[in-house]
């Protein structure tokens, strides 16, 4: 899938880039999980 | 008729401090024009050989790691239940955001075309690079650090719907506080990663970003007891009484935190040595600065925080707290200045030129002052009285 | 003969792996990168150089360079060990020659336009770009002027127009990248009186380079530097006296320069995945443990006050019962006292 990668350096830039957008979603979805979990604490 | 102010007038605003201050403020005004008007080569001493000089070493390393103690006291006040610590928690956000805040505009001294900060967030991303992540975690980390500040601006301005509604995201912020704190505190270890031919040894290891993760807690912990220690004596008029009953429990605690993790560092340091085989490294000129490092500003004030811990003897601590802050200090140039480029002849070393120290003195003062007059007028030492959490 | 089930998921398996492994040809799991097939290079044969720094008038006149202090043909220079800078994008050095003692050997330095640059690795921009023709490329255009690459090159080639205030540039050779693009040689290569220069594809030069070793064993240094130090270089180098004499640094290694932080940048979705999580846990249970404290405080103080008021309430019931005692007995004397009255004798009765 994607290009072909011929240098080690391309390979990164483009499975970090992917990686950051990635974290970028994991810490909004944590954020919204994060008050789904804990909204009803406090009885 | 003389020209002598008043004395009211003279008592007020030309105190040495004062004045002092705005000797450098001025003096800093003048170098900043020589910078942009005749570039880096006629106002530091940075040669191809020498890319980063103090503005990197001291004013980025170093402020970067000084200013951890937000991080570290908002965590240990809001996730980990350390409420007899919360006095502290704004001072230390403060200090965070201000030492960050003075990072940027450092950077924008050093950096050839500081107009083009953005780039890498908005023209392209060099993805591999660590130096990426830092520039990333460091402007989402000062948004962090502005949002958890301003309820005590929207305070003193008195919008309270506002004031409460960033107050309700607390939790999340110091949770994002931690992992941005974590991220980019050890990638400015890691950048020196890519140049293990031209760092010592000693201080070159693949622990470095755990070195520098480590100490940033260490650093954190001893400016908050360090800025303590001070603002008790400057600014005791401007605290309320909460503060100032909790202040030697914070300092206790502060203490006895910082000299066990300064044992993990000092442990880790050796298991770093070990792990590359580098015990021979400390019989020569440059082991001997290495071990004046780990045991004079790693070791020692381990011992003596704990002393003080054990002793009650807050004076100790207080003096141990600016110890390991110069400790601190003393690393982030020892591995950006020392070692990197042993190698070279000692006539292609580095040294700052006055310019430069010029304006590393000025970032300092311009934070400082702007500490104190927020801490002055704003509730960082006290609570406003609308907003009283507190019982006493 | 029927196939079993195992069997044909054993043969579904296999054929669905090597359509992946096929259609995927990034390697990624085994991180061979083979580089550009056709990646351009030169070999510089340091034994056929004779010092002369045509190759940097070259170099000057190419790239529209400024004039030097002192010109080309002075050879007097090369008493100190020069590097480059950002009007020389390549300088020759002379090195005291250790296997013909009282004679020189030379060294042209320039970029190495590195397979995997450092300089590529560093930047947060992606100034640096590994072409096809194997020319690593700078862009001035997103350049932010932070100087990490030249921290990074192991070979301390990147310069930096210090001198500009407002639109400082990093310098460094270009391996003639317009030039070679129109089937040119670069500039240095072009000037070359002595050949000591070689143009050609990486992979040729090296089988060149491995002939003239196998040719002159004695003549040569048995090994072609660059062809592995950091992950490889497109520039490679023949010696006839040991690499470092001639300022080459044999101590680099064959690692590139991004797999030294490639570890560090591994971790870094690690903690964003899982810190989260920690932290939470820790806020969680110490809310939790805040909680239980809180109510069992409650719980113990209601207990306090319930078991203060039943004390209370016990002492009320003693106090009241015996006021009724005493009450009782008071009206019990009294009527004791009436009926003792009521029974004298009525002589004694008050009249």
């Amino acid at each position: 899938m994607g290009s072909i990668f011929f240098t080690l350096q391309d390979f990164m830039v483009y499975t970090e880039g992917v990686t950051y957008l990635l974290m970028g979603l994991a810490l909004i979805l944590y954020t919204a999980y994060f008050v789904f979990l804990m909204d009803r604490d406090d009885d | 008729m003389t020209d002598e102010p008043t004395v009211a007038e003279s008592s007020s605003l030309m105190t040495p401090g004062n004045v002092i201050t705005a000797v450098i403020l001025v003096l800093g005004a003048i170098v900043t024009v020589l910078r942009f008007t005749q570039g880096l080569g006629a106002t530091t001493n940075l040669s191809d050989n020498n890319p980063w000089g103090i503005w990197i070493g001291f004013d980025l390393l170093v402020g970067v790691a000084l200013a951890a103690g937000g991080f570290v006291t908002s965590a240990a006040v809001y996730l980990f239940g350390m409420k007899r610590y919360h006095s502290a928690v704004r001072p230390a956000v403060l200090t965070g955001f201000l030492g960050y805040f003075m990072v940027v505009i450092a950077l924008s001294y050093d950096v050839g075309r500081p107009w083009r900060l953005p780039y890498p967030f908005a023209i392209q991303q060099g993805t591999t690079s660590m130096l990426f992540e830092v520039a990333l975690c460091v402007a989402l980390y000062l948004t962090v650090l502005f949002l958890e500040i301003s309820p005590a601006a929207l305070e003193w301005l008195g919008f309270r719907m506002l004031r409460n509604v960033i107050t309700k995201l607390t939790i999340v912020l110091t949770i994002f506080g931690v992992v941005l704190s974590t991220l980019h505190q050890s990638s400015l270890g890691a950048l020196f990663l890519l140049a293990p031919s031209k760092m010592h040894p000693l201080w070159y290891s693949s622990y470095l970003p755990v070195y520098f993760f480590i100490t940033s807690i260490i650093a954190g912990l001893s400016m908050v007891i360090f800025e303590a220690s001070l603002s008790h004596r400057f600014f005791s008029d401007k605290m309320d009484q909460t503060h100032k009953d909790e202040a030697d429990g914070l300092m206790l605690g502060f203490a006895k935190a910082a000299s066990f993790i300064l044992a993990g560092y000092f442990v880790i340091k050796v298991f770093g040595i070990s792990a590359d085989n580098n015990w021979h490294y400390l019989f020569t000129g440059y082991g001997v600065w290495f071990l004046v490092e780990l045991m004079g500003f790693v070791a020692l004030p381990s011992v003596l925080y704990a002393i003080g811990t054990r002793e009650k003897n807050i004076t100790l601590i207080k003096w141990t707290s600016a110890l390991t802050v110069l400790g601190i200090i003393l690393n982030r140039l020892n591995v950006s200045l020392v070692a990197f480029n042993w190698h070279l002849p000692s006539a292609d070393r580095y040294f700052p030129n006055w310019m430069e120290i010029v304006i590393t003195v000025f970032l300092v003062t311009l934070g400082i002052t702007l500490f104190r007059f927020i801490v002055t007028k704003m509730p960082i030492l006290y609570e406003h009285k609308d907003y009283q959490t507190s019982t006493h | 003969m029927s196939i079993s089930r195992r069997g044909f998921l054993k043969w579904a398996g296999a054929a669905n792996a090597t359509v992946i492994l096929g259609k995927s040809a990034t390697g990624a799991s085994n991180h061979d990168f083979k580089g550009y097939p056709d990646s351009k290079g030169v070999l510089y044969d340091s034994t056929l150089c004779i010092g002369c720094r045509k190759c940097e008038k070259g170099c000057n006149t190419v790239n529209e360079l400024a004039t030097p202090e002192k010109p080309f043909d002075d050879l007097s220079v090369m008493e100190r060990t020069r590097r480059t800078t950002n009007d020389s994008f390549t300088v020759v050095n002379q090195y005291a020659d250790d296997e013909k003692p009282g004679e020189s050997a030379f060294r042209k330095i320039q970029c190495n336009h590195c397979l995997e640059p450092a300089c590529a690795a560093a930047c947060f921009v992606e100034a640096f770009q590994k072409t096809p023709s194997g020319a690593v490329e700078y862009d001035a255009s997103v350049c932010v002027g932070c100087r990490y690459c030249m921290i990074a090159c192991p070979f301390e080639i990147p310069t930096y127009e210090y001198h500009k205030a407002l639109t400082p540039r990093v310098r460094k050779c270009t391996l003639c990248y317009p030039r070679i693009t129109k089937g040119l040689l670069p500039g240095c290569v072009d000037i070359c009186p002595t050949e000591a220069l070689l143009f050609g594809k990486r992979t040729d030069l090296l089988k060149t380079a491995r002939e003239r070793i196998a040719r002159k064993p004695g003549e040569y240094i048995d090994h072609i530097y660059g062809e592995k130090e950091m992950g490889g270089t497109s520039w490679l180098y023949l010696a006839g006296t040991s690499f470092s004499s001639i300022g080459l640094n044999e101590h680099l290694g064959n690692k590139p320069a991004i797999e030294y932080t490639a570890g560090t940048l591994s971790a870094v979705p690690l903690v964003v995945g899982l810190w989260p999580v920690f932290l939470t846990g820790a806020y969680a249970m110490n809310k939790r443990r805040e909680k239980i404290a809180f109510s069992e405080k409650e719980a113990a103080v209601a207990i306090a006050i319930e078991e203060t008021r039943a004390a209370a309430l016990e002492k009320q019931e003693a106090a009241l019962q015996k006021a009724e005692r005493v009450k009782k007995k008071d009206i019990d004397n009294a009527v004791k006292q009436a009926l003792a009255e009521a029974q004298k004798p009525d002589d004694e009765k008050s009249e």
